[in-house]
């Protein structure tokens, strides 16, 4: 095993020296860098020639000014990082420090989002195979996947953004808008849910009037001027979220985990309706965190105090109910802040942003700064998670349909074991196998990934500074992005291999 | 994976989780036919691959007709009677009309035959990449997989170093350099090196194959390295090779327009969809036109490959068998259990349709019945 990663290591560095120098030479031999100073008219043209010249080393040859730039990298070892300067003269270092942040802030979410929303779907597209449901949603994954990113941005800003913005404007409902969303919104949970003719039937009726109900009530109250979800939604989803994730993870049957799951609801609803004023009033991010550390903890700590022949089981979904009722509840203290937010000088009213990664000098809150990230992060965040889902959905699909075709789920199902017991422990685990080496490949490129995103949005982001650099025949920019997304590359298919080794003892290192 | 071996009868083995009647639904499928005729029945079962190769075909046949073709300073005209330079007078305030129906830009050239032409350039990038990232992809794994040892390590570390890079990151590079040459060139850069995933997957393939008794028969009869490779290796190999080229045609359609959109890609005078797009990005409020015709045919061109692609894998893939739908299973099942005199489980109806689930799966295998059994070799 440590022979393996060591063997790995080294044969990938060796590798990744032979890419830079490519890389390096490529960039440095696809132009001129000093073009845009030899035809400008400036008087003083020969002595900025001459500065830029010394500036970039431009006096040494491409494959030898290589190894200037090397020698930089190598201080990164004993802690003093060289990574050049770009063509204006700024340190590469700090510009990388700063892109990399925006991207991290960029990708993050939507790589989460995308990976969990497309196992779902792939999941429960295996289990309805070649119906109506697995059709559509096969032809939406395909659709999105062939979208080019650029062109789904224009839309998004188009059509959601300037949109919605309008529509706060005058936020009421026309019935017909509403009866749309309710049909579709029956259509949607009626394929979703599926089974014979008169459940179907049953499934798309309450989902339509609920859909339209809450639609009614929200043009009514005119909520989108002050939006909250107030105290019956949250006491609602802690509920619902505490049968929810029973069912998926232990079963209703498992009655310990169930009472510490509403346990955990309740204390969430008690913190909700009695403490949050006194916790929330001065919240700074590394409270927040702390507070998410802190539910996390509770919840293990109540669902083990349950306990049971297997307290383990109990803690885990008390834990994830807690984080979840967590979750609902800084939503709606976001919400909260919402027309505050919209109100403000800065933002006038036109709250979902299409450019860029945040309102200048917007000053405020914890909770105002957290929704003005929303909004700039929703788009691009939209438009990523569009494309990206395709190929988490088709491979989980896959993956779930060979597992499903074994013996052993045969005999899972002849033992008289539980459709959740059969689907949930015995195909997804083995399911996930092949997905997650494919995720941790994933999340070691996102950060190159975003390159044209973040041009439509206007991020200053990896991809910004790479194309930049690209555009000005500027190596040192280009290489600091390619070393860091080809370390991650290689570091992740490092992850990826030892986790597929860890997750299937058939595999061996070697 | 993607093995494609035909289907052995072996009495007595039974495909895991395959009931008679269901093995009986499939092997009436395949019975007498060539492994080819297989692959064409299975593909032209799939609906959406057929419908996406009709309307490819036509996208094809409209893009070169119209506005026709330039070869270096040949030039062929189409039947329409603009071309993708020219400015024409402006109708309509540039709206969409009958003589321009995709309307036109603000300086008068008819966006019909511009669309058009791009369609022609990204297609031709398409294939040209497709063409070569498939022979390079498939030569350098076939030497690695069937040589194995030094071969092997020194094409699998220069795939390493190619793999490495960014794909968008080389056509940037070289496109700065060479990007005003035109989409051929393009084609070829993106060709030359998008071909390292297709290049591990046929190694993969060329390792568990050449060990396989056919092989050593070959060469026990004297047949050279080239013979074995080429008549009795690669023709097994064929069903990877064809579905990852559709996905790397796919990949190249959308590379392209991102290029061109970044402006390392097709230069003017000459144009692609993805510098349609990129050129007229600001005018959507004002001429959505400009948008909605280049990035519509940029969809369904690669939406039309995709689906290609999953109906060829369909059609290659014995595995990813299609599952009976319970009505079908419960009328073999019927028919099997009168034969038998014996009641066959009825379909309980909800939730069943069409999964893989206990559907009628409570009829015990009979020894010697026949089951396909399609040779998985698992060694990957």
């Amino acid at each position: 095993m440590a022979t393996f990663v060591i063997r790995r290591l080294i044969a990938s560095f060796f590798v990744f020296l032979a890419a830079t120098y490519l890389m390096y030479i490529l960039t440095a031999l696809s132009g001129d860098p000093l073009e845009e100073l030899r035809l400008s008219a400036s008087p003083n043209k020969e002595s900025l020639i001459e500065a830029r010249i010394n500036l970039l080393n431009l006096d040494v040859p491409p494959y030898l000014r290589y190894f200037i730039w090397l020698a930089g990298v190598g201080g990164c070892f004993i802690g003093r990082c060289d990574l050049g300067v770009n063509i204006q003269g700024q340190p590469v270092t700090v510009l990388l420090g700063q892109a990399l942040g925006q991207t991290l802030q960029l990708v993050t979410t939507a790589a989460i989002l995308a990976i969990i929303i497309g196992i779902v779907i792939g999941i429960v597209t295996a289990l309805r195979q070649y119906s109506g449901f697995d059709y559509g949603v096969t032809f939406t994954t395909f659709l999105f996947f062939s979208l080019p990113i650029f062109w789904v941005a224009v839309l998004l800003k188009q059509y959601v953004a300037i949109g919605f913005n309008d529509f706060l404007q005058e936020p009421t409902i026309p019935p017909l808008v509403i009866g749309v969303l309710a049909v579709l919104a029956g259509l949607f949970w009626m394929a979703l849910i599926g089974g014979a003719i008169r459940r179907k039937v049953i499934v798309f009726a309450i989902a339509a009037v609920v859909t339209a109900g809450v639609l009614v009530y929200m043009d009514l109250t005119r909520w989108f001027e002050n939006p909250s979800l107030g105290p019956v939604v949250v006491i609602l989803s802690a509920v619902g979220a505490a049968y929810g994730v029973t069912a998926i993870s232990t079963g209703l049957k498992n009655k310990r985990a169930l009472y510490s799951s509403l346990t955990v609801a309740g204390v969430g609803v008690l913190f909700y309706l009695f403490l949050k004023p006194f916790v929330f009033y001065a919240m700074t991010l590394p409270l927040y965190l702390g507070l998410a550390v802190g539910a996390l903890v509770i919840g293990g700590l109540i669902g083990w105090l349950w306990g049971g022949p297997d307290r383990w089981q109990s803690v885990r979904t008390a834990a994830i109910v807690a984080l979840l009722i967590g979750v609902v509840i800084s939503i709606d203290e976001h919400m909260r802040w919402f027309s505050a937010y919209a109100g403000s000088s800065r933002v006038g009213n036109r709250p979902i942003a299409t450019i860029g990664a945040e309102t200048p000098n917007l000053g405020g809150n914890f909770w105002i700064q957290g929704v003005d990230t929303f909004t700039h992060v929703l788009l691009p965040t939209l438009a990523l998670i569009l494309i990206s889902i395709a190929s988490y959905t088709r491979y989980t699909r896959s993956s779930m349909l060979e597992v499903l075709n074994q013996d052993y789920i045969r005999t899972a199902r002849a033992k008289g074991l539980t459709e959740r017991t059969v689907v949930v422990r015995h195909a997804f685990r083995n399911a996930m196998i092949p997905i997650a080496t494919i995720v941790a490949f994933d999340i070691g490129s996102i950060v190159g990934g975003a390159v044209i995103t973040e041009r439509v949005f206007g991020w200053t982001g990896m991809g910004q500074l790479f194309v930049n650099g690209l555009d000005h025949i500027d190596p040192n920019p280009v290489m600091a992005f390619f070393l860091v997304t080809g370390t991650l590359a290689i570091i992740f298919n490092l992850i990826a291999d030892l986790v597929y080794a860890a997750l299937d003892p058939r595999i061996r290192l070697s | 994976m993607t093995n494609v071996n035909l289907p052995i009868p072996e009495p007595g083995h039974h495909e895991p989780g395959i009931t008679d009647a269901e093995s009986n639904i499939e092997l009436k499928e395949v019975e007498g036919l060539s492994q080819g005729q297989i692959v064409r029945k299975r593909f032209f079962r799939h609906r959406g691959a057929v419908i996406a190769m009709i309307v490819l075909g036509f996208i094809v046949l409209l893009s070169f007709s119209s506005v026709g073709v330039v070869i270096g300073d040949l030039r062929i005209p189409g039947w329409w009677p603009f071309t993708w330079t020219e400015l024409t007078d402006i109708v309509d305030r540039t709206r969409p009309s009958v003589t321009h129906p995709f309307g036109q830009d603000e300086v008068g050239r008819d966006i019909f035959a511009v669309v058009m032409r791009g369609a022609q350039q990204s297609l031709m990038v398409m294939v040209i990449a497709g063409v070569i990232a498939t022979l390079v992809g498939t030569a350098l794994g076939a030497l690695a997989g069937y040589y194995r040892r030094g071969v092997d390590s020194v094409i699998m570390r220069f795939t390493d170093v190619i793999i490495t890079i960014p794909l968008i990151v080389i056509g940037a590079v070289l496109g700065n350099g060479l990007g005003n040459l035109g989409a051929a060139v393009l084609g070829v850069v993106i060709g030359l090196f998008s071909w390292t995933s297709l290049a591990r997957l046929v190694r993969a393939e060329f390792l568990s194959l050449r060990e396989r008794e056919f092989v050593d028969a070959a060469r026990v009869a004297g047949a050279s390295d080239g013979r074995i490779i080429f008549r009795h290796i690669l023709p097994n190999a064929v069903g990877v090779i064809i579905v990852n080229s559709t996905l790397l045609m796919a990949a190249a359609i959308l590379l392209e327009t991102a290029l061109s959109f970044l402006g390392f890609g097709v230069e003017s005078p000459d144009t692609s969809l993805g510098k349609i797009i990129s050129d007229n990005q600001a005018a959507f409020a004002t001429r959505p036109w400009l948008f909605w015709w280049p990035g519509l045919f940029i969809v369904a061109i690669a939406l039309c490959i995709n689906f290609i692609g999953d109906g060829l894998r369909d059609a290659f893939d014995p595995r990813q068998k299609r599952v009976p739908s319970a009505r079908t299973l419960e009328k073999a099942e019927r028919k099997e259990s009168g034969h038998r005199g014996s009641a066959g489980p009825s379909d309980t109806g909800s939730n069943t349709r069409g999964t893989v689930d206990a559907t009628g799966r409570g009829t015990p295998g009979r020894p010697g019945s026949t089951a396909g059994s399609p040779d998985a070799d698992g060694g990957r």
